[in-house]
């Protein structure tokens, strides 16, 4: 490698002859002698060999796509991306000196601001990574709250979900115990739920609206069936702008995704997990917190506080070891918010159950089908039974340019030739009318 | 030549949302779809004019300092220059609008560039396998630490203990702490691993070492591979901390240093931007003897389709829904084609030699305690400036009145009044000089002046005891705090 006159001269001022002796404290015995990778790239190469590689993927704009699970897409108004790409704040390291970062820091405390309205919690950290890791989080603070060495979780929870979470309470030797849904609503099982709140148990998580769609009528029975064990709720925090928030139904935890906030699907990831709870369990929560306080001038800002609860402070007495989060999409979500507004999210929301009925009442309508299977309020998502296998419906579709919904046998056997569909507000009419076409070609 | 942050008087967003009744108010029987007892009765959240909520971000943003503002020294972080191609390609519909659980034949571009980003960084790390899940540094170490649990449990093993030195990062303790291992703190000798002391520490109830290396002082373990031996004759697993990266590409690598497990902070030494505390991406790399434990699904190519393989029986699970960050993947894979072998070479030579560079004139005026030669970063004792009374905090206050990020500070905690500084490879000869002569001057700087820093920054120093004290973490808590005064 050829070095620059500016490398050359910073060598000769240090007296040394070649960059190599500043490696001179790498034993020969571990060298590798470069890389075997590829010469680099000009940018007009890499842009155009990226998009051809790329442009292989089916995009939901170009057709129609009916996932959910966890992962929406909602529409994101050109205002948000303008101000969230401010390079001060995509560029920026965590706020760790307040005085040059109050921009971020008053975001994030903005953000903590919304999600704290929407889901009636005292206090609401400024990011998890994703819902999934929030669950896991939820878990171990469970136990911190209640103590105990189980936690029961719902049923009618996402596999990814489970999956985390299980990994999550095995680091800590907590068992995971299921707890079933009722076959017709698809609700909580409080019969099942009772009966496994056995000693021991710290906890219990559900969703409202649950992975399955069905939105939770119940919650203030859960609550008084958990006594003072943790009730941990999971939200789609877009379904909040009309649904009675969880802070209401007595949770001591909400976990959810504000994904569905202006950041677009990009394959699941980023994402970015809420995570809030009641003020007396604070100290027990992980993540970053932003408080408010005042300058040396007595000016209003901003900074992190109660950091004696995380890592780089109390090492592995920490609440958790998360350092890096997901704090760009929580400023996300909160340009999101400030820019459609308590109206505009409320009718967007609004929108997403008005689509839902449609979709739910047309597909019904056909023969062979079944929409939504369980007898129960629905926000954007829903269980279709189809005659035909799942799989089958699914390369079907496919192979007509649509992608249909989740397939839910696999991880869910009882809902036999079951597939989990979603709607926003970003299908038009059109989109409907495609999936129709080819449910009634099948019947 | 000072710098001046602008100072905008940004009223939170809630304020005076209550008092301007918004648009068409709260409506009820908006959703009236569902039934009426789901419905909340109100939510506090304010109508704004587009035009206003763009002023109120962009006002705010320019009350905080990234790395396009300026030098951002900060130790450990790596913050180097984000390629702006780099954000762009992520904000391609090809990008942007794919699904998770798409049928694997309609995302095969995506799952293309995630192998074929495993495989760089196989190379990059010396090792075999990838995953790409964890979403930052301390979840790929969560997930790693996870991989020594599993790896064992196979061999019907129970070890308790993960060892790691006090110079480790804050994350390593608390990612063993959380899969449920007991921690044990090894002190440094002369800022290294002490070998011998290590040697009567290990034993049949260590699982793994925690190690970065470069160390976080930015001195070379080089006695690594007497580490490694040490550790492996345990029977324990040698784990590489990947935030120091940035200092040894294609010079060596965790794998040929025998580290069994490594993970790489993307957004450090990949150069993907911060985004201000994430998301960053924290994937983990393992030597053959660990690959069938990784995370489920795994990317496999047949030669001419990339499909998902989830039956792996021994794997650990799922660290995070789904397939990871993959918009920070995309950044990183763009970054590596863009600078190729030669590049990411190039780019540690250069990170050490402006390293080394600023170190050489500054230890005069501050302390360099262990010796001289240093990686991509190095710490400083501000112990000379305590005679002045003043300290490591005032001295990096002070240099944010200059322009400057502040470097780390006191941390490591083994040197008193640490200031760790990186100032990466990003930045020329030119910026490093300017930057070694302002922290010069403010040495020689009147005290008062330090302790009184920052001044030219949106805010003065805060007050961070009063925000403990008050525990106002949204804007709720501020109206119910202030009506209860009122």
């Amino acid at each position: 490698m050829e070095l620059s006159k500016c490398s050359l001269e910073m060598l000769r001022e240090m007296g040394l002859r070649s960059v190599e002796e500043l490696f001179a404290d790498v034993p020969k015995e571990i060298r590798t002698g470069g890389l075997k990778l590829p010469e680099g790239m000009s940018e007009l190469e890499l842009r155009r060999e990226l998009g051809t590689m790329l442009s292989s993927n089916r995009t939901s704009s170009a057709r129609p796509c009916f996932l959910g699970a966890g992962v929406y897409n909602h529409f994101i108004p050109a205002a948000v991306k303008a101000v969230v790409s401010r390079s001060e704040f995509v560029t920026a390291y965590t706020p760790y000196q307040p005085e040059i970062s109050q921009g971020m820091l008053q975001s994030l405390f903005e953000y903590q601001s919304y999600m704290a309205e929407l889901t009636a919690m005292d206090v609401v950290n400024c990011s998890m990574y994703d819902a999934s890791t929030a669950l896991g989080e939820a878990v171990l603070m469970a136990n911190r709250i209640s103590g105990g060495d189980k936690f029961l979780i719902s049923r009618a929870v996402s596999p990814e979900k489970k999956a985390v979470a299980a990994l999550y309470a095995r680091g800590a030797d907590i068992k995971i115990i299921e707890v079933a849904y009722e076959p017709t609503t698809g609700l909580v099982d409080l019969s099942d739920l009772k009966s496994r709140l056995t000693e021991g148990v710290s906890g219990f998580y559900f969703e409202t609206p649950n992975f399955l769609g069905p939105i939770e009528t119940r919650c203030s029975e859960i609550r008084e069936v958990l006594g003072n064990r943790t009730m941990v709720v999971g939200v789609n925090p877009m379904a909040l702008a009309l649904l009675k928030p969880p802070g209401e139904m007595g949770a001591d935890i909400v976990i959810g995704d504000a994904q569905v906030f202006g950041t677009p699907m990009n394959l699941g990831g980023p994402m970015i997990g809420i995570f809030g709870c009641k003020s007396d369990h604070v100290r027990k929560m992980p993540g970053r917190l932003i408080g408010m306080t005042t300058d040396l001038e007595g000016r209003r800002s901003f900074c992190m506080t109660l950091q004696t609860r995380e890592q780089h402070i109390r090492r592995s007495k920490a609440t958790s070891n998360i350092c890096t989060n997901e704090a760009l999409l929580a400023v996300t979500a909160a340009a999101y918010l400030a820019v459609v507004g308590r109206s505009g999210l409320r009718q967007i929301a609004a929108k997403n159950v008005e689509n839902m009925k449609s979709l739910t009442s047309r597909i019904g309508a056909v023969k062979g089908f079944k929409a939504p299977h369980f007898k129960a309020p629905h926000f954007n998502e829903f269980v279709v039974k189809s005659d035909i296998p799942a799989a089958r419906l699914h390369d079907e579709l496919l192979m007509r340019g649509i992608q249909g919904g989740w397939v839910l046998e696999g991880a869910f056997p009882e809902l036999k030739h079951g597939t989990l569909y979603a709607t926003t507000e970003m299908h038009t009419r059109q989109d409907h009318d495609r999936l129709l076409t080819v449910l009634e070609a099948l019947r | 030549m000072r710098y001046h942050q602008a100072v905008h008087e940004v009223p939170v967003i809630f304020e005076g949302c209550e008092k301007a009744p918004a648009e068409g108010g709260f409506d009820p029987t908006v959703g009236g779809a569902l039934p009426r007892e789901l419905l909340r009765s109100e939510l506090n959240l304010p109508d704004l004019a587009e035009r206003d909520v763009v002023k109120h971000f962009t006002n705010l943003s320019q009350m905080n300092f990234g790395v396009d503002n300026g030098l951002y020294p900060l130790g450990s972080c790596t913050m180097k220059y984000n390629p702006k191609i780099c954000d762009e390609v992520v904000s391609w519909s090809s990008v942007t609008d794919i699904h998770p659980l798409q049928d694997p034949s309609t995302i095969q571009g995506a799952l293309k560039l995630m192998y074929e980003l495993e495989r760089m960084l196989c190379e990059i790390g010396g090792v075999d396998a990838v995953t790409l899940q964890p979403a930052a540094g301390a979840h790929g170490e969560y997930t790693g630490i996870h991989l020594v649990k599993a790896y064992h449990e196979a061999k019907g093993e129970t070890r308790k203990e993960i060892v790691l030195p006090d110079t480790a990062h804050g994350t390593n303790p608390a990612s063993a702490a959380m899969v449920g291992y007991d921690v044990l703190e090894l002190p440094s000798k002369e800022g290294c691993v002490d070998v011998e002391a290590l040697k009567s520490a290990v034993s049949k109830d260590t699982a793994a070492f925690m190690l970065t290396n470069p160390n976080t002082l930015g001195i070379f373990e080089k006695d690594v591979i007497e580490i490694a031996g040490i550790v492996h004759d345990a029977g324990a697993l040698l784990y590489y901390d990947g935030a120091n990266l940035n200092a040894i590409m294609g010079k060596t690598s965790p794998g040929k240093m025998n580290f069994d497990i490594v993970h790489f902070n993307l957004h450090k030494t990949f150069a993907t931007p911060h985004g201000g505390g994430g998301p960053g991406a924290g994937p983990v790399g393992v030597k053959s003897s660990l690959q069938d434990f990784l995370p489920v699904p795994m990317i496999v190519f047949d030669g001419q389709k990339y499909s998902l393989d989830s039956s792996r029986p021994k794997s650990i699970g799922k660290v995070r829904a789904f397939f990871g960050n993959f918009a920070v993947m995309v950044r990183a894979y763009a970054y590596i084609k863009m600078q190729g072998g030669e590049g990411l070479q190039a780019a540690s030579e250069n990170a050490v030699l402006n390293s080394n560079y600023i170190k050489e004139k500054l230890k005069g005026d501050l302390e360099l305690p262990y010796g001289n030669l240093r990686k991509h970063e190095f710490v400083l004792s501000g112990k000379p400036l305590k005679s002045k009374g003043v300290r490591t905090l005032d001295f990096g206050k002070r240099l944010l009145d200059y322009g400057y990020h502040a470097p780390t500070v006191y941390f490591p905690i083994i040197v008193d009044e640490a200031i760790m500084i990186e100032p990466t490879e990003t930045e020329t000869k030119e910026t490093l000089d300017r930057f070694i002569e302002v922290c010069k001057a403010i040495i020689a700087e009147d005290p008062e002046l330090l302790k009184a820093a920052p001044q030219n920054t949106a805010r003065r120093r805060l007050d961070e005891a009063k925000a403990a004290r008050d525990m106002i973490f949204s804007w709720k808590a501020f109206e119910k705090k202030s009506a209860g005064k009122a």
